[in-house]
Order: C-alpha cells, then sequence, then structure tokens
C-alpha cells in the first residue's frame, strides 16, 4: 500500500449501478414493511469485546475532548441501534459502512457495507421468514428455502454431535475428513474447532440450490442472543447461507443486562488469556437494556456479499468503488 | 550486505512469516521442505475463528498441496531464491553451475535438474532456484539453440513446414521439425512446449 495507487475504480460501472439499485430495493421493501429508516454514529467511546472481531480505531479531538479521545470505528451498529429499541423507537432498519481490522480476502474486506434490522416482538424464526421474503423480493426468480439447526447440519453433513463431541473428537473428525493440515492445528477451543468443521466442510453445501438457514447455534457462541433452556441449551442465534457463503447473522436478542455484563465480561478474559488488548464494554448499551428493551429479533447482513450473490461475482473487491489498496 | 549478516547474528530465531504476509509466491518452510505459496484465501465465519487456506507448492517435489493455518500463526521462512547461473559440465552426478558474476559454482543434483537434463547446453544461462544456497530446481533457458544429430534425409525442397518428423538434438532432446531441416543443423526450440522454432541461422 506503499505503491501510489492506481486512481481506477475497482468495480465496473454496472457493478457500481447494480448496488444502487439493490439499495434503493432494500430501502423500498423496508418502507413497504414500516420499518423506520435510521442512522447512529459510526464512532464511539465503546467497543465490541468479541475476541474473534477487532475495531479499528480513530481520534476525535475538539470540545468535549480537548485533550482527544481514542473513538472505536462500528464493527456493526447493533449497540446504539438497541439504544433506540429502548427508546422505543419500533421496528428500525440501517444501511451503513461497519469496519474490521485484520480482514481482507475474496469474501472479506475491512471496510464493508451492512444492512441491520430489528424487530420488535419476533422470535429468531418470525426473522429468518421476513429475511426470506427480502432475498426473494431481490432475486429474479424466488429462492427455496431450508432451515436445519445447528445440531441438524453437522449430523447430516459429518455425522457428529456438535453440542456434545469433545474437543479431541471434533479433531478427529477434522483429521479424517482430510482438512489440509488439521493434525498440526493448536487450537483449545471447541468453538475453534467447530468454526474449522463448519467453514471447510459444512459452508460448501449451505444455499447450493436456494437459502439455507441454520438456527439454535451452541450457548457458547450466543454472542448477542437469548440461551433458550433445554438439554443441551441453545442460543437463539441464525445464519443465512447463499452458494455457501454466509451472508447474514441473526439474534433473538438477549434483553437481560446482567447476562450481557457477564458476556462482556467474559469476552474480556478470554481476550486476555490471548493477549488481545482489552475493550471497554458498552455501558449505554447496558443501561439501556436495563431500562427495559422491547422483546425483538435482529438481523445483520453483508449487502456486498449479498451483491456479489445477486451479480455472479467471486470477489468482493470487485464490486467495491475502491478497495483498501485503492483507498 | 553489512546490516543483513549483522541481522543474522542479532536474531536468535529464524526468520518467520505472520498468516497476514501471506501472498502467492511468498516462500515458507513446510514438513522441512521449501514451498512457495500459489494461492492463499482467507476463511473466517463472521463471529469465530479465522483460517487461512492456502494452496502451495512444494519446492522440492513439485507437489501441489493445501494446507490450513489458524489465523496469527506464524511459519518459517525459506530461504529461497532464483539466480541466473551458467552451466558448464556434467560429471554423471552432478551437473555444475556458475554464478556469472562472482565465478562461484554450485552442483545440482539429479532431482534439481529434472526434465532440465534434455535442454542443458554448456555455457548456456539457466534460472537457478537455491534453498540454502543449494540448487533445488534447475530451469533451462526459454529457447535453446542445438544442433540435431540425427534424423531421417525427408524431402529435400520441402520448405512448407508441414507434416515433419523427430529430430535428436545434441543434449538427447527429440523434438518434431519441419523435413527440410538435416543433420547438423542447429535449430531454435522454444523449451517450454518442447516445439521447434526455426533454424538458428534464420535469427
Amino acid at each position: 500500500m506503499t505503491e501510489k495507487p492506481d486512481w481506477r475504480p475497482s468495480a465496473s460501472l454496472e457493478m457500481i449501478r447494480a448496488r444502487a439499485s439493490l439499495l434503493a430495493r432494500i430501502r423500498d421493501f423496508f418502507r413497504q414493511a414500516g420499518v423506520l429508516e435510521v442512522e447512529t454514529p459510526v464512532c464511539s467511546r465503546f467497543g465490541v469485546t468479541d475476541p474473534a472481531i477487532e475495531s479499528l480505531t480513530t481520534r476525535y479531538t475538539g470540545p468535549t475532548a480537548p485533550q482527544g479521545c481514542d473513538l472505536y470505528l462500528q464493527t456493526s451498529p447493533e449497540f446504539p441501534m438497541k439504544r433506540l429499541l429502548a427508546a422505543g423507537s419500533g421496528p428500525i432498519y440501517q444501511i451503513c459502512r461497519v469496519f474490521r481490522d485484520g480482514e481482507l480476502g475474496r469474501r472479506h474486506h475491512p471496510e464493508f457495507s451492512l444492512l441491520e434490522w430489528y424487530r420488535p416482538g419476533f422470535d429468531h424464526h418470525a426473522l429468518m421468514d421476513e429475511v426470506a421474503s427480502l432475498i426473494n423480493r431481490l432475486t429474479q426468480a424466488p429462492l427455496t428455502v431450508e432451515k436445519f439447526s445447528y445440531h441438524e447440519a453437522f449430523d447430516r453433513y459429518l455425522q457428529i454431535d456438535p453440542h456434545t463431541a469433545s474437543l479431541e473428537q471434533l479433531r478427529d473428525c477434522a483429521v479424517e475428513r482430510e482438512v489440509a493440515g488439521a493434525g498440526e492445528l493448536i487450537m483449545d477451543s471447541r468453538d475453534a474447532w467447530l468454526d474449522l468443521l463448519l467453514s471447510h466442510l459444512i459452508e460448501p453445501h449451505l444455499g447450493e440450490t436456494g437459502m439455507t438457514f441454520l438456527y439454535d447455534y451452541p450457548a457458547s457462541q450466543a454472542a448477542l442472543a437469548k440461551v433458550r433452556d433445554g438439554t443441551p441449551p441453545v442460543a437463539e442465534r441464525f445464519e443465512l447461507y447463499l452458494s455457501g457463503m454466509e451472508i447474514a447473522n441473526g439474534f433473538h436478542e438477549l434483553l437481560d443486562a446482567g447476562e450481557q455484563r457477564r458476556r462482556f465480561l467474559d469476552d474480556n478474559r478470554r481476550r486476555a488469556a490471548t493477549g488481545l488488548p482489552q475493550i471497554p464494554m458498552d455501558e449505554a448499551l447496558l443501561d439501556a437494556l436495563a431500562s427495559g428493551m422491547p422483546a425483538c429479533a435482529g438481523v445483520a447482513l453483508g449487502i456486498d456479499r449479498l451483491l456479489m450473490f445477486l451479480t455472479g461475482c467471486n470477489d468482493i473487491r470487485k464490486l467495491l468503488a475502491f478497495d483498501i489498496t485503492k483507498a | 550486505m553489512m546490516c543483513a549478516a549483522i541481522d543474522l547474528f542479532r536474531e536468535e530465531d529464524m526468520a518467520s512469516y505472520s498468516t497476514s504476509e501471506f501472498k502467492g509466491g511468498l516462500k515458507i518452510m513446510l514438513d522441512g521442505d521449501p514451498c512457495s505459496i500459489i494461492e492463499n484465501e482467507f476463511v473466517k465465519p463472521g463471529k469465530g475463528q479465522a483460517f487461512n487456506r492456502v494452496k502451495i507448492r512444494n519446492l522440492k517435489t513439485g507437489r501441489v498441496l493445501e494446507k490450513t493455518f489458524k489465523s496469527g500463526e506464524s511459519v518459517e521462512a525459506a530461504d529461497v531464491h532464483e539466480t541466473d547461473m551458467q552451466y558448464l559440465y556434467a560429471d554423471g552426478e552432478f551437473w555444475y553451475f556458475m554464478d556469472p558474476d562472482t565465478f562461484e559454482q554450485v552442483s545440482a543434483d539429479k532431482a534439481a535438474v529434472g526434465e532440465s537434463i534434455k535442454w542443458l547446453k554448456e555455457q548456456d544461462l539457466c534460472t537457478v532456484t537455491l534453498w540454502n544456497g543449494a540448487p533445488i530446481i534447475v530451469e533451462p533457458p526459454k529457447f535453446v539453440v542445438l544442433t540435431i544429430t540425427d534424423t531421417d534425409p525427408g524431402l529435400k525442397g520441402d520448405t512448407s513446414g508441414s507434416g515433419g518428423k523427430p529430430a535428436t538434438l545434441e543434449t538427447g532432446a527429440v523434438v518434431r521439425v519441419p523435413l527440410f531441416v538435416q543433420i547438423g543443423e542447429a535449430i531454435k526450440v522454444d523449451t517450454r512446449s518442447a516445439e521447434y522454432v526455426s533454424r538458428a541461422k534464420e535469427d
């Protein structure tokens, strides 16, 4: 990135027009559905504690912060949108840029566009249905919809139980199924092995012919989803896959401020254990939850990846006006 | 050069690359062999462990393999570089090459020379891949000029270049040549396709 960049766009003009049309159709969908478009700050004093996500930071100096203060660029607009819900906004959506450090590849870019929306009164199944109807509004012809629980997907493709298998069994499964180099990987968390199996052996089958939703994730991967008691307890979380590509991630949202605080603290403990920086947890979100956020489901959908799917483009960099090497 | 030498003494650890430095052409050590990265794919669930799935060529065997690394891991760098060297001679066991600038000589074994054997002509400049200073791959020049040692007389006067016949060259290589080319003539050959290009004199 030290070389003088080529001034010309990364994306074709056709792709730039396809993006504009996609955004217009998404806004039409939500206008008709009576969901309010909102904007929230891109920069925040608080960051995301999730150890799998690294934030970019910037600095503001001026009135209210004469000495300057560090700000995190959002990795998703989730926290401020939940504060709007707690303030009584009703159903809301947002289309915004989000930022993630360290992520660059055919399906990743450090800066990308997210569509995020929240539906008071919905659970994760009702929201999956709405995601499916949005996608079918955007495709040429309607796609079939299939839903598997996380457990069903592992059982179907790997004949292994993701909730009860030991770390060694998950590792053996990866080795037996010839994930190249799996035998030499050193990973001491079950979830990392589940991620390896899911991303290398299951994802390529998901959304092969239509939409595939995975739902009810291991409680250890709840993120900000509600955990439903049962044997085993599962997180009411879902993801949408199209053509083997993760497109959206949604939650039946956690409402309990105490539980949310415990998860943030646990994230920071896991960060400390792996030498990652500590992130100030969003006290404003915790206060909003404590004041009472309506029961709701929410989802974040990657607009660039959806555009990849709709246009048949295999590299996210080819549909950004200017990718990071040209930014 | 001085700085590099000092660094070598100071750095206890061997040079290494983190997965975020992975890209096509990067040379790394894998299971004791030098390898070159062909393709690097970043794989990461939105909320989960990130991986780098890479396609790698083992430079000693030429074999292509895949491997998945946990993102953030470090991998030992391979001290591999390519340099142009002059082919000197063979003694039956080794093929000897010389750096035309330093006159330093290296010997390559049969595995390193591989298929290139049939194109090696003394004095020709080859591309030699060195690992820790020793040759592991020898590539002949893209075009070589070699003398025909054997071929059927063929038809005199046929200059159309159609048809053709096999011809054995001074290095032992066999290529198809036009009918009008005869024993004792020097021809230009493209070593990548093993195809006749022209008579050497026509250049």
